[in-house]
């Protein structure tokens, strides 16, 4: 009996334990990594030495771990998609691919996730590519501490760094992705975690959110975006702690919300960006501890936006902190700092005695006829906003902040 | 010319106003320096003062000093002096005093602050050469108001009237049309618009060099594109520079053909 268990635990050890490692280098009997595959077992690893390894469409379609060792180098030669990881349990550590084809046809990624759950890429360097990242229909996966870096010059040939499509509980992590088409691009992926990342000087967005929903976003910096982030068609997002920054330029905006339910943007900065939050559609949504600096216009409310609250967040120093195009609103403004504001605090509970108005006559006119920007700062416009300030006729009569601090709000 | 202007300046550097003015541009700096403790702010809020009150100043100053120094000026036609020598000597006498003292009482206390350190010294020399412009362009006007009135009410009321027209009136008036014209292109007619008067020509250029520039949107961008290159810089200067010239002109003119 004794000598059968004891047969049996050797045979499970043979089975289990015994994880091959296969080395693959440029004078090892293994010179390339599709050899490797070929030759490892299921769960084996797969260590690749420093070199450079001329190959594409490498598929990997067994639970291997790969990891390469002082980043060796597998160049693509424009020829296709690089890695296809097709099997579940994959990991893949510490590589650069570089040199993805591009094509009009199919959408060649760097490293493409088809139909894999439990995957996970890390410390992996992407240059001179097409589509980056790209995980369609896996679920359960990590990507973290990424460095993507493209060359994109034109939207109609370019590709996206880290793309999920149809993939639920996606983890990504601390990664770099920069001149790409967008940075970061879910569409049908829901519970996804999108965490310490940057996204910076891409073409399009920084971020792009369709159809996923229950996703949260946070602690994420993006900054110098061609139109900034869009989030659109999404319910219950979470979106904390983000600093949006720079977005510059002529339809440019920190973030784009369309048709947003049920949302909540908590504790993040938005500084110097042509438009704050551009919303179009979006209901229910949280807009608390968040902080407006120096952007064009704060908030861009641009219609069919209800049960909206703006609590407790920081305006400082926009050209205008709310823009409204109708005179219907049914947001509700509470204990915000506005740095405009010029009403006073008799009984000293940091509580200003005058509502504020956040909507200005000329922000109302300026939607109405852009040109008139060029008047921004004139005496008239001034005197113009004070009078409409005393008694609204064009501006929403029941749109403004009961409660105005006169400190800003720290959280 | 230049003994005229020599006498004309040193005859303000004694006045009164003139300590005033420049004890109010002093104070103003150092004040908004302690507000603010940022400079590029500090910059902005001084715009929209300097866009008001320079012109204002200008205007006011100019009718005054032609009115009182009257006496002054007919004892000196009484010279053989060239007529065109002594009225150029006293409009420069009296724009070349504002504009130091707008110069030197906003100059001293950013320069305490550190200004040559730091990045916004070129929009604030940008400040002060559309604020000397001004200066220079208002004090004409103001001259050729006073030439052409004997009287020294309707003086002052006509120059009153033109700050008021170039300040406030005009925005009113080019924002009517804007709105009225608003189903046409108007980046044409906006930058035109913006080109023929003064203040407004000032306050766009100040404007689009500091932060704000990126931040006009759409159509921002269009203005951008026009007066933050150096071929817009150039034209707007060289309009500048119009409006300094043709008012000097005909105070030459004017003054050659006054009976007094």
């Amino acid at each position: 009996m004794k000598k059968s268990i004891a047969f049996l635990v050797v045979m499970l050890m043979a089975y289990f334990g015994n994880a091959q490692i296969v080395e693959v280098c440029n004078s090892c009997d293994i010179t390339s990594v599709s050899e490797a595959i070929t030759a490892a077992k299921d769960f084996d690893t797969v260590i690749v030495k420093k070199g450079i390894y001329k190959d594409y469409n490498i598929v990997i379609d067994k639970p291997l771990t790969i990891i390469g060792e002082n980043h060796p180098v597998i160049d693509g030669e424009l020829k296709g998609e690089i890695v296809t990881i097709t099997s579940d349990n994959v990991t893949l550590d510490g590589f650069s691919i570089i040199n993805v084809g591009t094509s009009y046809t199919e959408d060649y990624a760097a490293i493409r996730v088809r139909r894999s759950n439990n995957f996970v890429i890390k410390n992996v360097v992407l240059e001179k590519l097409f589509f980056g990242i790209y995980v369609e229909k896996s679920s359960y996966g990590k990507i973290y501490k990424n460095k993507i870096i493209g060359d994109a010059v034109q939207e109609y040939n370019s590709g996206n760094g880290i793309q999920l499509w149809y993939s639920n509980h996606i983890e990504i992590e601390n990664n770099y992705v920069a001149h790409v088409r967008d940075g970061i691009y879910l569409e049908f992926s829901d519970d996804c975690l999108i965490k310490n990342n940057v996204s910076t000087e891409n073409l399009r967005y920084g971020l792009h959110f369709m159809f996923s929903n229950n996703d949260t976003y946070q602690d994420n910096t993006f900054k110098n975006n061609g139109a900034g982030v869009a989030v659109m068609f999404s319910k219950k997002l979470k979106m904390l702690n983000n600093t949006f920054k720079e977005n510059w330029g002529t339809a440019s905006y920190g973030m784009l919300l369309k048709e947003i339910n049920d949302a909540e943007i908590i504790g993040n900065t938005f500084e110097k960006n042509t438009i704050g939050i551009n919303i179009e559609g979006s209901n229910r949504i949280v807009y608390k501890n968040n902080e407006f600096l120096n952007n064009g216009w704060a908030v861009k409310v641009r219609g069919a936006c209800y049960a909206n609250s703006f609590v407790e967040n920081n305006f400082l120093y926009n050209s205008f902190d709310v823009s409204y195009n109708s005179k219907v609103n049914d947001n509700v403004f509470d204990r915000n700092y506005w740095s405009n504001y010029t009403g006073y605090d008799l009984n000293k509970d940091g509580v200003g005695d005058v509502p504020y108005r956040p909507v200005k006559l000329f922000s109302y006119i300026v939607n109405r006829t852009p040109e008139t920007i060029i008047l921004l700062r004139s005496l008239f416009i001034d005197i113009m906003d004070f009078s409409e300030k005393v008694s609204p006729v064009f501006t929403p009569d029941n749109l403004f902040d009961n409660n105005p601090l006169i400190k800003k709000n720290t959280w | 010319m230049l003994k005229i202007l020599k006498y004309s300046f040193y005859d303000l550097m004694r006045s009164r106003w003139s300590y005033v003015y420049f004890a109010f541009y002093l104070l103003l700096g150092i004040v908004l320096l302690f507000l603010n403790n940022d400079l590029s702010k500090a910059v902005i809020t001084l715009m929209n003062v300097i866009i008001v009150l320079v012109p204002l100043i200008g205007t006011i100053f100019g009718v005054m000093y032609y009115y009182n120094s009257k006496e002054f000026t007919e004892l000196l036609l009484a010279q053989p002096l060239k007529r065109s020598s002594i009225f150029l000597g006293q409009y420069l006498g009296v724009a070349l005093s504002l504009s130091m003292s707008l110069i030197l009482g906003l100059g001293i206390p950013f320069v305490f602050y550190g200004l040559f350190e730091s990045s916004a010294i070129w929009n604030f020399s940008l400040l002060l050469i559309t604020g000397t412009f001004l200066t220079l362009i208002f004090t004409a006007l103001a001259f050729n108001i006073a030439l052409s009135n004997e009287n020294k009410i309707k003086g002052f009321g006509y120059a009153i009237l033109l700050w008021l027209f170039l300040a406030i009136i005009y925005d009113g008036l080019f924002l009517m049309t804007l709105i009225m014209f608003e189903d046409y292109p108007l980046d044409k007619l906006s930058l035109v618009g913006t080109m023929l008067n003064p203040i407004d020509l000032s306050r766009t250029l100040i404007l689009l060099k500091l932060d704000i520039s990126a931040l006009l949107g759409y159509t921002g961008a269009v203005f951008k594109q026009f007066f933050g290159t150096n071929f817009g810089l150039v034209v707007s200067f060289i309009m500048l520079s119009i409006w300094v010239v043709l008012p000097v002109l005909r105070i030459v003119f004017k003054s050659k053909r006054k009976d007094f």
